[in-house]
């Protein structure tokens, strides 16, 4: 039993992982352009795919593939935000309906390019390192996860505390019209935004690629599971949004593990369900101006 | 042309169109016709939930909750077809009533995400729970009862039947939104706090619209789970939330008729254009694009093309101009997050 409960929380902490790389992103975008990216599931998918192009397909190396997966979605949040985020900025309901017209294209490019079939991706690292003794392990791909989910966003917030450009990010976010009086460039933090937030999606979906089920529709789950992170957490909050995804991640796993996935589905909607109705602003949000 | 007989002169045009179209039709396009009257009914309901500002992505759930309840009744309780049709979309309503509490303590974005994942919720609770039928849904759905010699199972009749329950659940919406109930909502919508301090209690106004916008989605689910004689938890999925959502925004919800002239056109365009194409799958391609067009070119939908026709053919009859009337959901939806 203590085996198990050790092994399920491994589990969790290399879900809790590539959520929060995946939430955070979305974070970043709502708080610094006030539009929920719909289609972020999409971006993770995409990532998965750059995968399955570089390194199933055509037998490059595996971190060649992730670098890939990395720069072309993060390339392609640029181009979502100058060609239809941008004309949207007022109108927060329409950046969310023009990024669910976006889900669907790169849905069918998709299913148009490798078909809906599930991929087949072989695993670049068979070997599972053993943990506290013997009795629980973690797959290498696993732990590599983790640790290139830290780092990332490690290296995310020393960018946003420390660096000039990530205080301009932040200050967008708190407030567009002061920051723009300020003298930033609205146009430019919300292009880096797009774009480190795309790639965060992308990254984690290529790490995940030979772990998960690969296939078109794979986003769709992992939108619903980024909704309740960032739900929970707290809509503008970075932290909170680490935090949530720990907390679900946890709570997911061990209700799956022990009843089944649909009940952790069920689960997890009702604890954002919760938090809605007692703290609609999230665990580390602030109450919105009235 | 007078106006004022424009309105039962075009509602006599489109009634006897509307009377002969099985006739004009192929069997398959005699099945469209009855989906899209079913849809007509999912699109204008939900435009009744968007008068008060809110935008709700539960809607097809509810829809569908009506549809399971209808079949469960007939089915399991043995209600006669009709009778358990007005009993499902009964449900629907009261079911919209019990998630209004914890629904309505949000607005705006809060609310639409809040209302998915009630909606998922539901959903899940179909998959898992044996009385829905799990991921397989409810089959063997008795059919509506055959009338003499009237058989509901030619799709003509059930067209004939849609197009009656239809017909009389788009009148009362249309009254609902012109009596003084439909321009509180408009009150809700726009000015909540003005209309608060006169006394108008806005939450319970909007719990309204959603009730009754759920109702009729109700009544539009149970026409489908009687036709097809089948509901399962993919045909009220997100994917089919996005379908209504895309009809609605292309038709534009300023006036009562923008969504269903976007239901129409969009099946019309689906039907016509894209079984030439053949491939399904890339189907969605084309909604994507055209969604993405009608948001950033024609942010006011399909139906603000008519009055800047009108107003271009009254500039050529040189006739005295007049400004452009425009309703209130002229921009983009017309959302402001509170």
């Amino acid at each position: 039993m203590p085996e198990l409960l050790l092994q399920t929380c491994v589990n969790a902490a290399y879900a809790a992982s590539f959520m929060a790389l995946v939430a955070v992103g979305l974070v970043l975008i709502f708080g610094v352009m006030g539009i929920i990216n719909f289609a972020h599931g999409e971006l993770y998918m995409l990532g998965a795919y750059a995968v399955v192009y570089v390194y199933a397909d055509h037998h490059l190396p595996f971190w060649l593939a992730v670098a890939s997966g990395l720069i072309f979605v993060g390339l392609l949040g640029i181009a979502m935000e100058h060609a239809l985020f941008r004309p949207m900025r007022q109108n927060p309901l329409g950046g969310l309906i023009v990024s669910i017209g976006m889900l669907l294209i790169l849905q069918a490019l998709i299913v148009a390019g490798f078909g809906v079939r599930m991929e087949h991706i072989p695993p670049p690292h068979q070997q599972a390192i053993p943990l506290f003794g013997m009795a629980v392990t973690i797959p290498l791909q696993r732990l590599i996860t983790i640790l290139a989910a830290a780092v990332l966003l490690g290296a995310l917030w020393l960018f946003l505390k420390r660096s000039k450009f990530g205080r301009a990010l932040r200050a967008c976010a708190q407030d567009p019209e002061a920051a723009a009086l300020q003298g930033i460039s609205l146009n430019q933090t919300a292009r880096m935004s797009m774009f480190i937030g795309a790639a965060l999606a992308g990254t984690a979906g290529a790490l995940t690629a030979p772990l998960v089920r690969t296939y078109p529709y794979m986003g769709h789950p992992i939108i619903v599971t980024a909704f309740i992170v960032i739900i929970v957490g707290g809509m503008g909050s970075l932290e909170g949004a680490v935090v949530a995804a720990i907390l679900y991640a946890f709570v997911s796993t061990f209700v799956t593990t022990f009843w089944d996935g649909v009940t952790a589905d069920i689960v997890g909607l009702l604890l954002m369900l919760l938090v809605l109705v007692v703290r609609p602003y999230g665990l580390f949000g602030k109450p919105e101006r009235a | 042309m007078p106006d004022r007989l424009a309105w039962p002169l075009g509602l006599t045009i489109v009634g006897v169109f509307l009377l002969a179209l099985p006739h004009l039709l192929s069997f398959s396009q005699q099945e469209i016709a009855v989906f899209l009257l079913i849809n007509i009914l999912v699109v204008a309901s939900y435009r009744l939930l968007t008068l008060t500002g809110e935008w709700s992505l539960g809607h097809v759930v509810l829809m569908g909750v009506g549809g399971y309840a209808s079949a469960l009744f007939a089915k399991l309780a043995g209600v006669p077809v009709p009778l358990a049709m007005v009993l499902g979309a009964g449900t629907s309503a009261a079911v919209a009533y019990v998630l209004s509490f914890p629904l309505f303590r949000m607005k705006g974005f809060y609310f639409l995400i809040g209302s998915f994942a009630a909606g998922e919720v539901i959903r899940l609770l179909w998959i898992k729970f044996r009385i829905f039928g799990g991921p397989k849904g409810l089959k063997l759905i008795p059919p509506f009862p055959d009338i003499g010699p009237i058989v509901f199972f030619d799709p003509t009749n059930y067209y004939y039947l849609c197009l009656v329950v239809v017909a009389a659940s788009l009148a009362l919406l249309y009254r609902i939104e012109h009596s003084r109930i439909g321009l509180t909502f408009h009150a809700v919508h726009w000015r909540d706090q003005l209309a608060e301090s006169v006394g108008v209690d806005t939450r319970r106004y909007r719990t309204l619209a959603f009730v009754l916008a759920s109702f009729f989605a109700g009544v539009s689910g149970a026409l489908l789970a009687h036709y097809i004689g089948t509901v399962n938890p993919n045909r009220f999925d997100v994917a089919q939330m996005v379908f209504v959502l895309i009809w609605v925004i292309v038709g534009g919800t300023a006036t009562f008729f923008g969504p269903i002239i976007g239901a129409v056109t969009l099946t019309i365009v689906n039907e016509i254009v894209l079984r030439q194409l053949g491939t399904d799958e890339l189907r969605p391609l084309f909604y994507g694009g055209i969604l993405i067009a009608a948001m950033l070119c024609l942010p006011g939908g399909l139906e603000s093309l008519a009055p800047r026709l009108r107003h271009l053919f009254r500039r050529k009859a040189k006739a005295a101009p007049r400004a452009v009337e425009q309703g209130p959901g002229v921009k983009a939806g017309g959302y402001e997050p509170s």
